[in-house]
C-alpha cells in the first residue's frame, strides 16, 4: 500500500504544480470520470505549435490530482505533435506504482483531458488506451 | 460490549468471512451495498440445481411440480415475512431498482396526468428518483423533493405544506443508504394517504436492517432486494396492496403473466404471475426465502438491536480521529448500521485503497446519492456499514486503518 501513496504523488496532490485556469488559453478540455466523480480541466497556450503553459483545474482522488500534476510539469515547452504521442505508459512511468483497473481510470484521465484538447477532439477516441 | 446475537456463531455460517485480502483477515464494512451469505443460502440454491431443477408453472412432472413448489414456498415466506395480507400481493422482481420501475412504469402511466406531484425525499437513493424523473418527463408530472436536514432527518412541517390534492404518490426509503437517518414512514404514510396519496416505501435499506411489517406501515407498495439482506443477487421483490396490484396493468409482456393468448391480443394471468413475464430467477427465489429464515430465526428485533450497539460503538470510537467529520444521525436509536464520514483532505477513493490494503472492505464516492451530496456539500464521502456479522473489533480495526490513512498523508 505504501507503494501505492509514494511521497511523490502524496506531494503533487498536496502541493499540486500549476494548479487553476488560464485567462485566454489556446486549448481548454475537461471531462469527469463518471465513475468516481473525478473531474480534470487542462488550459494550455500554445505558440508555434510549442505548449507555453499549462493549468489543470478539478477534484479528485491523489491519484488523478497528481496524474494531472505531473503531466502538465511534463508538457510544457513540448511540441503539440509530441503531447499528441504521449502514451498511457509515459504517465503510468511518472507515477512509478501498480494500478489496478479501477485506479488505472483516474490515473489516465488527465491524459484523457490532455489528448482530446490536444487533437481539439470533443471525444477523443481512444477509449480502448484506457483499459 | 455485550451482543443480542451470538456474532462468533453467525460469522461461521458465512464462508467467505474466513478470506483474508492482501493477507489481512478480511474486515467487511460494505454490507449497505450487498451482504455477504450464509453458506445455508448457498446451499440451497445449489441443492436445488442439483436436484430438483425444471422450469415453473409449466411441466406436470416432477421436477417442475418440485421446483414450482420451491419457488411458491418462498415467496409465501417473504410474504410472512413483511407481514404480507397474502403471498399474492409479493411479486419477485431483479431488485429494489426494478420494483421502484415496475410501479413508475405500469401504476405510474395509468394514474399520472400533467401537473400532477410526485413527492420524494432529499436522501433517496438514485433509484428512488430517476424511474420517476422518467415518468414525470412522459406524463407531465412533476416531483418534489421533501427537505432533509444535515443529518438527513426529514422535515415534517415542510411535508405538511408540500402534501396537496396534487401529490399522487410519495416516494421514502424506511433508511437513508447514505446516512443511515431511519426515516418515519408510518407518519408519512398516514398524512399522504390524509390527502388521498400512496406511498411507496424503498426498503433496499430498511428490510434487511429493520423489522418491517407493511400492514403496520400502512403503505401501498414496499420495494427490496434480496443481495442486501443475505440473499443472492437477481432477486427482489415487489409487494403492493392487492387492489392497487389487480388495477394496474401489466409490465413486462411474455410467457406465465397471460391467462390466454390469441392473434389478436390476450388476457393476463391473475396476481402475482401478472408481473412476472417469462421464466423467472427461481433459484435466487429459492434462496431469498431461505435467507429470510435464517434472519426470522435470527429474529429482526435483536438483528436491529446488534447494530444499534455496532453503530453506537462506531460512531464514538470514530469521534475521536482527529480531522474526521460524521456525517447522518448523532442518535443511534434513529440511525442504521451506517458510519459515512471524510477524513481530512484524504479522498474518499484514497481512503478506501488504502483500507483495502489493510483487508478492510468500505464504501467510497457518491453511494447512488449524488443530490445529497451536492446539498451536503460534498463530492464524494466514505462508508462503512455494518450487518449481523459485524464485530467491534472490526470497528477498531477501521480505526487503526483511518491512522494508517493519516499517516501516508502526513497530517
Amino acid at each position: 500500500m505504501e507503494d501505492l501513496y509514494r511521497d511523490q504523488i502524496i506531494d503533487h496532490y498536496q502541493n499540486p504544480r500549476n494548479h487553476g485556469t488560464l485567462e485566454h488559453p489556446d486549448i481548454s478540455y475537461e471531462e469527469d470520470n463518471p465513475v468516481c466523480g473525478d473531474h480534470i480541466r487542462i488550459d494550455l497556450k500554445v505558440d508555434n505549435g510549442i505548449v507555453t503553459d499549462a493549468r489543470f483545474a478539478g477534484h479528485g482522488c491523489s491519484i488523478s490530482q497528481a496524474s494531472a500534476s505531473m503531466l502538465t510539469e511534463d508538457i510544457i515547452g513540448k511540441s503539440l505533435e509530441v503531447v499528441r504521442q504521449i502514451g498511457k505508459e509515459h504517465v503510468l512511468e511518472m507515477l512509478g506504482i501498480p494500478l489496478g483497473p479501477v485506479r488505472m481510470k483516474c490515473a489516465l484521465l488527465a491524459l484523457k483531458v490532455l489528448k482530446a484538447g490536444a487533437y481539439g477532439l470533443q471525444g477523443w477516441p481512444g477509449d480502448e488506451e484506457e483499459e | 460490549m455485550t451482543s443480542t446475537l451470538d456474532v462468533a456463531k453467525i460469522r461461521a455460517d458465512f464462508p467467505i468471512l474466513n478470506r483474508r485480502v492482501h493477507d489481512k483477515p478480511l474486515v467487511f464494512l460494505d454490507s449497505a451495498a450487498s451482504s455477504q451469505k450464509p453458506a445455508v443460502v448457498i446451499d440451497a440454491m445449489d441443492h436445488y440445481y442439483r436436484t430438483s431443477h425444471a422450469n415453473v408453472h409449466r411441466g406436470v412432472h416432477t421436477l417442475s411440480e418440485e421446483a414450482t413448489a420451491l419457488y411458491e414456498g418462498a415467496r409465501r415466506r417473504i410474504g410472512k415475512f413483511i407481514n404480507a395480507r397474502s403471498s399474492r400481493e409479493v411479486i419477485f422482481t431483479r431488485n429494489a431498482t426494478e420494483s421502484i420501475n415496475l410501479v413508475a412504469f405500469t401504476w405510474g402511466r395509468a394514474n399520472l396526468r400533467s401537473g400532477d406531484e410526485i413527492l420524494l425525499t432529499e436522501s433517496e437513493h438514485h433509484s428512488n428518483i430517476v424511474p420517476w424523473q422518467m415518468l414525470a418527463k412522459e406524463v407531465g408530472a412533476i416531483v418534489r423533493y421533501i427537505p432533509v436536514d444535515a443529518q438527513g432527518y426529514l422535515d415534517t412541517s415542510a411535508l405538511d405544506s408540500m402534501l396537496t390534492v396534487k401529490t399522487k404518490i410519495v416516494g421514502i426509503a424506511s433508511m437513508s443508504n447514505v446516512l443511515g437517518t431511519i426515516m418515519p414512514i408510518e407518519e408519512v404514510t398516514q398524512r399522504a394517504h390524509g390527502v388521498g396519496a400512496l406511498v411507496l416505501i424503498d426498503g433496499a435499506q430498511g428490510v434487511p436492517h429493520l423489522p418491517t411489517d407493511v400492514q403496520a406501515i400502512g403503505c401501498d407498495f414496499l420495494a427490496f432486494s434480496g443481495h442486501k439482506m443475505c440473499g443472492p443477487t437477481g432477486i427482489g421483490v415487489l409487494w403492493g396492496r392487492r387492489e392497487l396490484l389487480e388495477a394496474m396493468p401489466p409490465f413486462l409482456g411474455g410467457g406465465d403473466m397471460i391467462r390466454t393468448v390469441t392473434y389478436e391480443g390476450a388476457e393476463w394471468n391473475e396476481l402475482p404471475w401478472k408481473f412476472e413475464a417469462g421464466t423467472p430467477a427461481i433459484a435466487e427465489s429459492i434462496g431469498l426465502g431461505v435467507a429470510v429464515d435464517y434472519l426470522s430465526a435470527l429474529g429482526m428485533p435483536a438483528v436491529r438491536a446488534h447494530e444499534r450497539e455496532i453503530i453506537a460503538y462506531a460512531l464514538d470510537r470514530l469521534a475521536e480521529v482527529p480531522g474526521l467529520t460524521l456525517i447522518g444521525p448523532d442518535d443511534p436509536d434513529r440511525r442504521g448500521g451506517v458510519a459515512t464520514f471524510t477524513l481530512d483532505d484524504i479522498h474518499p477513493h484514497d481512503l478506501a485503497a488504502i483500507l483495502d490494503g489493510e483487508g478492510i472492505a468500505i464504501r467510497a464516492g457518491h453511494h447512488c446519492a449524488m443530490p445529497l451530496h451536492r446539498k451536503l456539500g460534498l463530492m464524494a464521502s466514505s462508508r462503512a456499514s455494518f450487518y449481523i456479522y459485524s464485530l467491534p473489533e472490526e470497528v477498531d480495526r477501521l480505526i487503526e486503518g483511518l491512522y494508517k490513512a493519516k499517516s501516508i498523508f502526513k497530517r
